[in-house]
């Protein structure tokens, strides 16, 4: 059994103000926890660009590796294209991501984005796996292999 | 030497000779029992037969088909594939070969063809907005940017043709309907109906050609437009069927066409939940909710509107489920394959076509018995398209 992430279902947090506030401080708190973490980096001369996470996510095993790359390509594809160049959904190449950072990415895949067509996918993977995805789009998303 | 002269004539006279004038003679055949499967990610369509239930050709060379759709020339024998990266192709069915490609834009999803089979048009993403194209030569004859606001231009959804050579659409990003008059192709006349509802996501048109009916993401209910009006407006029809609940999380749009009228009623998908809503199409009320397996992604009737058959978004898109139009009730839910992208019937409604996108096959069944009849392998099959749609207004 593969470990979920230790976070209220997703639909709570569109639906009631106070868990999705709760949870909203909790993201901020990660996302400035994360924020100083890669200040800190870039401080001691590693560089801030957008690889420059502050501790690499581990990648998952090779046969959960490709289902998720297979989910990316074929899942989020139906939205943002196959080649994720955008369509509904805008493009995820990393061109078009770089401006925002990994930990707030994370989060767009984990909880969706509430007002747009963006669902959450936090049921169908763990936060370690979303945190790979987001390297990965980072780095330009590998293919599925035939 | 001489000893073998008498077998080289024996083969030229029983093998070279007949097949040379095999080569000679093309095979007649009509093209109303042929299709195309779109395989995805390959960029290339299957050509099959629904008369033998085979695959008679592959067509590479179509770029991204990541998101196609077909349209097909009222001869039947041409298929017009848009593609995801903007490509239209022009495929001959016959020939079995990829006639013309252009790529027209730089992200699109959809296209129509005119009533008189002339102009083909494009529903573009990127640049926002519809291209129209010779039908005969791809040769492009207008361009009708989709913009709003401050010089803003919307993606654009939901296009289906109208009589009088008119294609009616959605504006996603922009809250609007327009049509789009191309009977002269050089001054095209535009009418925009605007705040039509937030998010229209697809659209359809009835088989009369008479009412289009666009579904809104952004909030419960459907615009509806009665195009036969001297002055026509936008009504909002199934308002509220989420009854203020929260929507589930939607993994995959629904899409939309005429095949959701089936006799006097709608079905449409709900989105976000796990219903078909269905309206009565004298007044377009609600008549029924039908819970489902998961959220409707298409909701299609058999040609005969005896039944209608639903397909279900991630991650409940292993299911097919069919609903009994006399009484409303699911008869029947079956387990094609992983990941079930689309089903298509045969021009009569006998059996029905379903792609199973993980399984890399196509699942043919009788829709009577509900037996399979059999599966055609193909690489990650999506749209499944038969020539019948050349002759049904919508399509």
């Amino acid at each position: 059994m593969r470990q979920r992430a230790v976070l209220p279902p997703p639909w709570q947090f569109f639906q009631k103000a106070s868990a999705g506030a709760k949870l909203a401080r909790r993201s901020v708190f990660f996302a400035v926890a994360v924020g100083l973490g890669s200040a800190a980096l870039s401080g001691i001369g590693l560089g801030y660009g957008p690889l420059a996470l502050a501790d690499p996510p581990p990648a998952p095993a090779p046969e959960r590796g490709r289902e998720l790359i297979r989910l990316v390509r074929q899942d989020c594809g139906s939205c943002h294209g196959m080649t994720l160049r955008g369509g509904l959904g805008p493009a995820l190449l990393p061109e078009n991501l770089s401006a925002q950072s990994p930990p707030a990415l994370k989060y767009t895949i984990l909880f969706g984005r509430p007002g747009t067509a963006m669902p959450p996918w936090q049921p169908f993977m763990t936060e370690a796996e979303a945190d790979w995805i987001v390297t990965q789009l980072l780095r330009g998303f590998p293919e599925e292999a035939k | 030497m001489s000893g073998r002269k008498p077998f080289r004539v024996w083969i030229w006279f029983f093998f070279v000779c007949p097949l040379l004038a095999w080569g000679a003679e093309p095979i007649l055949r009509g093209t109303g029992d042929l299709g195309v499967i779109v395989e995805r990610g390959a960029g290339r369509v299957l050509i099959v037969n629904t008369s033998s239930n085979s695959i008679v050709q592959r067509v590479d060379g179509l770029g991204d088909l990541s998101h196609a759709s077909v349209v097909f020339s009222r001869d039947q024998r041409y298929a017009y594939v848009f593609g995801r990266d903007g490509g239209l192709s022009k495929v001959d069915l016959l020939r079995g070969t990829l006639d013309t490609r252009i790529v027209q834009g730089g992200n699109s999803i959809g296209g129509a063809i005119s009533q008189n089979g002339k102009l083909v048009a494009v529903a573009n993403y990127e640049p926002g907005g519809l291209k129209v194209f010779s039908a005969d030569t791809l040769e492009p004859v207008a361009d009708i940017p989709a913009a709003y606001g401050d010089g803003k231009r919307s993606k654009v959804v939901g296009i289906a043709d109208l009589p009088g050579d008119r294609f009616i659409y959605s504006l996603f990003d922009a809250d609007q309907l327009w049509i789009a008059d191309v009977r002269d192709p050089k001054a095209p006349k535009v009418e925009k109906f605007s705040g039509i509802g937030r998010a229209p996501y697809d659209g359809l048109v009835t088989p009369d050609g008479r009412h289009y009916l666009a579904g809104l993401f952004g909030e419960d209910g459907i615009a509806l437009l009665d195009t036969w009006q001297p002055r026509p407006a936008v009504q909002r029809i199934l308002a509220h069927y989420g009854q203020g609940e929260q929507k589930r999380p939607v993994y995959k749009m629904p899409h939309l066409r005429g095949w959701a009228v089936a006799g006097r009623q709608v079905y449409l998908p709900a989105v976000g939940r796990r219903e078909v809503l269905v309206a009565d199409t004298t007044n377009w009320k609600e008549t029924a909710r039908i819970a489902v397996r998961g959220q409707p992604v298409f909701v299609v009737a058999r040609p005969d509107s005896r039944q209608v058959w639903v397909n279900f978004a991630f991650p409940d898109n292993g299911f097919v489920q069919v609903i009994d139009t006399l009484t409303g009730q699911i008869i029947q839910t079956l387990e094609p394959g992983k990941a079930v992208l689309h089903l298509e019937f045969t021009p009569r409604g006998e059996a029905v076509w379903i792609s199973a996108r993980d399984d890399n096959k196509v699942v043919i069944y009788d829709t009577a018995s509900f037996t399979k009849l059999a599966e055609l392998p193909a690489e990650s099959p999506s749209g499944i398209f038969f020539t019948a749609r050349a002759h049904r207004i919508g399509f």
